[in-house]
């Protein structure tokens, strides 16, 4: 019973995984992206059109993560090289992808593919309890698990993780050092982006193979909130995905167990679940425990007057 | 010597504000060349010119006799022109290892935090500094901020150092150390620029020296061609340093009264112990040691009084906020002006009404008065002769001085019985600094009392009737300026003595 929940928590927090991470690339350059959502649903249609036409599950991931990296392109555009308004230029960016998958996703509605299977890892996943649950999943899976530690590993352990996070700190300091502050930005918007395409195509290729209009059904919110829950560490990204997982997965179980709550409150809990989450971190926040890069959300000028 | 550096005619605009108007001069290796003007001469541009922040908008550079375009600091910071900006380029949250880190060259991609933590020290130590790599820069004082900013170039071996402001934010004895390294960086042959409003450290440091005024460069002096005076007088050209003297005698009349007043601060330390102080009508009472900042955020209502009681002319107004503080008629000059002393962003109209917006008038009903608030404006510049930019653009556009003129026309605006004046006069150019001085003295004939909080002796000493002193949060005494010696207060604001 334990064991069935975990490993559906954790294919449930697998694409919010990844957005997470995507998201917590970007804002550690210091861009706000609030198109997570948006981006999220052009990689679930990328990646199953691909998979779809080509029959290859890896095309379809790179497929998944190209075209969000174009559309995050667009926003790194906006807010980097012409210094537009974060929040304006995210929020496009989420209508633009819901609208766009919806028109072009027309064609592939209601079509089939076959979706990543599961690879038992030997030895791991014989251990008891968390065993099944981490280690007889996809290869998607595996994935998340090894760019929650890249992540980390690139951030913390070579320059341009050093230099990255110092742009998102305070730009100015990075310039004045030779930075190229807007190159770092870019790449690092987009391919964020793009990461976050692959957590929309872990829902198309994996969690239900098919393509359904506006199938992210706000998980892209999630992760922008996790983000702040996770104070822009990528191992408490995994913890809280998880957790979020963890009560999508519950929710589901009590439907499946037939109790008299009405299935619309129990969907409603991962939401309330957000919502509890941002309350309690805004409050750590402002205890002074924050961890939120120092210039986010403020575009670079280097004539501005200080 | 040959010109390491030439610069010809160097013009940058912002919007609505010629900050460079025609800008040369030269630079020898080998010398410390000091760039001398007023608040809002262009130095601070011109340097940022230099190190390829902002792009002139006419005007060449020389270096070694080659012309040469900065489309970036990365450009110049190549060509081995470095700078300590006067706002430090730091991250907080990082630690001193990693902010040095991001100016070191040939650090590979994945790298060792020990070989390069190695590098790092030795240089650290060759100059005799003390620096603890694995601290993070927020816990840090400005002053060792500021020697993580020197490290970074000597690291990168800059040819020219550009140093706007250092001694600033240093103590005397901080000072000191720098002009050590700083005279031994020279004798390696190194360039530096020294941007400084004081002039003892002026004459004491500089091989030349050229004078900005109104962005444009006046002349440039050999050692031995200048002295004090005339620098003082090149700088401020035809303008006159405004004249005043000091208040008559004031009277019995108590206007503020502290009576056993704690404080105690984030980290939950007593601030103010027990602090007990007396300010009479039309007094200049000046305030020496430490806790005085506490003092003023005590008495202007913005920190939470642990016991005790403040009497502004017998009305109890310990726990008052600030706007009631200043209906009581306490007036602020705050020590961080852009922080907390104008909305940088709002015109210099809307900065003069923060604190009595409300008043009659300045609304029509609801709604504010475009005109009245205008006509206020005008009537304080000229009151005040404030440098205004274009009517409507933002008050942080305008120089150090202008803008201490503006919160001062503020505060004063309503006749205030007492003014809280914290460090009014920090990097202020000399006329701007008379200027402050002169409103207080003005202010205290007509008996408004001043308590002047001031990290400056020399400032106390000419200003003030009374310097109290504090030591570690209680009154040590009360020091005469026209009797006592330097090295008494000294002593009290040691806690040795007592007066």
């Amino acid at each position: 019973m334990l064991e069935i929940l975990l490993d559906a928590t954790v294919r449930a927090g697998t694409p919010i995984l990844f957005a997470t991470l995507g998201a917590i690339i970007n804002e550690r350059a210091g861009i706000i992206n609030l198109g997570i959502e948006g981006l999220m649903l052009i990689g679930a249609l990328s990646g199953f059109a691909a998979t779809f036409a080509s029959g290859s599950l890896l095309l379809g991931v790179l497929a998944a993560f190209v075209a969000a990296f174009i559309a995050g392109s667009i926003h790194a555009l906006i807010t980097v090289q012409l210094r537009g308004n974060q929040i304006v230029s995210g929020l496009a960016l989420t209508m633009f992808g819901i609208g766009i998958t919806a028109l072009f996703g027309r064609g592939v509605v209601g079509q089939t593919i076959d979706g990543f299977e599961r690879h038992a890892v030997p030895l791991l996943a014989q251990l008891p309890l968390v065993g099944k649950a981490f280690f007889n999943q996809d290869w998607l899976i595996y994935f998340s698990f090894l760019l929650v530690a890249l992540i980390w590993f690139f951030f913390y352990r070579t320059r341009w993780g050093l230099e990255l996070r110092t742009i998102g700190e305070n730009p100015a300091a990075a310039d004045a050092c030779g930075i190229p502050v807007n190159r770092y930005r870019f790449l690092a918007v987009a391919c964020g982006s793009g990461f976050v395409g692959i957590g929309g195509a872990y829902l198309s290729l994996a969690s239900t193979p098919m393509w359904i209009e506006n199938m992210t059904a706000g998980r892209g919110w999630i992760a922008v909130a996790l983000v702040i829950f996770a104070s822009w560490s990528s191992f408490r990204a995994l913890f809280g995905a998880y957790l979020f997982g963890g009560i999508t997965a519950m929710q589901l179980r009590f439907q499946a167990m037939g109790t008299t709550v009405s299935a619309h409150i129990l969907q409603m809990l991962p939401y309330i679940f957000t919502i509890v989450v941002l309350v309690i971190s805004t409050i750590r926040l402002q205890k002074g425990a924050s961890q939120q890069p120092g210039n986010l959300g403020l575009p670079y000028d280097r004539e501005d007057r200080k | 010597m040959p010109d390491l550096l030439q610069l010809t005619h160097i013009r940058k605009t912002f919007p609505g504000v010629i900050a460079l108007d025609d800008v040369s001069f030269s630079i020898r290796a080998g010398e410390i060349h000091t760039l001398l003007g007023e608040n809002g001469a262009g130095k601070s541009t011109l340097m940022n010119v230099l190190t390829g922040f902002y792009a002139p908008d006419s005007g060449g550079l020389q270096l070694d006799g080659q012309p040469v375009r900065f489309a970036s600091p990365r450009d110049s910071l190549a060509l081995g022109i470095g700078m300590v900006h006067q706002h430090f380029m730091l991250v907080p949250a990082h630690s001193v290892l990693e902010n040095i880190m991001i100016a070191l060259q040939g650090v590979p991609l994945l790298f060792s935090r020990r070989q390069q933590r190695a590098r790092i020290e030795q240089t650290i130590e060759e100059f005799g500094l003390d620096l603890d790599l694995n601290a993070p820069v927020w816990k840090l004082s400005i002053g060792a901020q500021q020697w993580i900013e020197l490290i970074k170039l000597l690291l990168r071996d800059c040819r020219l150092l550009i140093l706007d402001e250092p001694t600033a934010v240093l103590t005397p004895q901080e000072a000191a150390k720098l002009f050590q390294v700083l005279l031994r960086l020279k004798q390696q042959g190194k360039c530096i620029i020294f941007i400084s409003h004081k002039m003892r450290e002026v004459m004491e440091i500089s091989d030349r020296v050229t004078i900005l005024k109104k962005g444009r460069s006046v002349t440039t002096l050999e050692k031995g061609e200048f002295d004090q005076k005339k620098l003082a007088g090149l700088m401020i050209g035809g303008d006159r340093i405004p004249e005043w003297q000091k208040s008559l005698p004031f009277s019995e009349e108590i206007v503020l009264e502290i009576e056993n007043l704690s404080v105690r601060n984030d980290r939950g330390l007593a601030d103010l112990d027990n602090f007990s102080l007396r300010l009479q009508k039309g007094e200049i009472l000046g305030i020496a040691g430490n806790g005085q900042k506490a003092l003023a955020e005590a008495l202007t209502g913005l920190t939470r009084v642990e016991s005790g009681r403040v009497l502004a002319a017998g009305e109890d107004i310990t726990r008052s906020c600030a706007r009631s503080s200043y209906i009581a008629g306490i007036a602020h000059i705050p020590e961080d002006r852009k922080a907390i002393g104008i909305v940088p962003d709002l015109s210099l109209d809307e900065n003069l009404i923060l604190k009595n917006f409300r008043a009659k008038c300045f609304r029509n009903g609801v709604f504010q008065s475009r005109s009245a608030i205008r006509d206020n404006a005008e009537e304080k510049i000229g009151q005040f002769a404030i440098k205004a930019g274009p009517p409507g653009s933002p008050v942080r556009l305008l120089s150090g001085g202008n803008i201490q003129k503006v919160i001062i026309a503020r505060e004063l605006s309503e006749q205030p019985a007492v003014l809280v004046a914290l460090y009014p006069t920090r990097g202020l150019d000399i006329g701007s600094a008379e200027y402050v001085h002169k409103v207080i003295a003005d202010g205290a004939s007509n008996g408004m009392s001043t308590i002047l909080i001031s990290e400056d002796l020399d400032e106390l000493y000419k200003i003030c009737d009374r310097i109290a002193v504090i030591f570690r949060g209680r009154l040590i005494g009360y020091a005469d300026p026209t009797s006592s010696s330097r090295a008494e207060i000294g002593l009290m604001m040691s806690g040795e003595v007592s007066a």
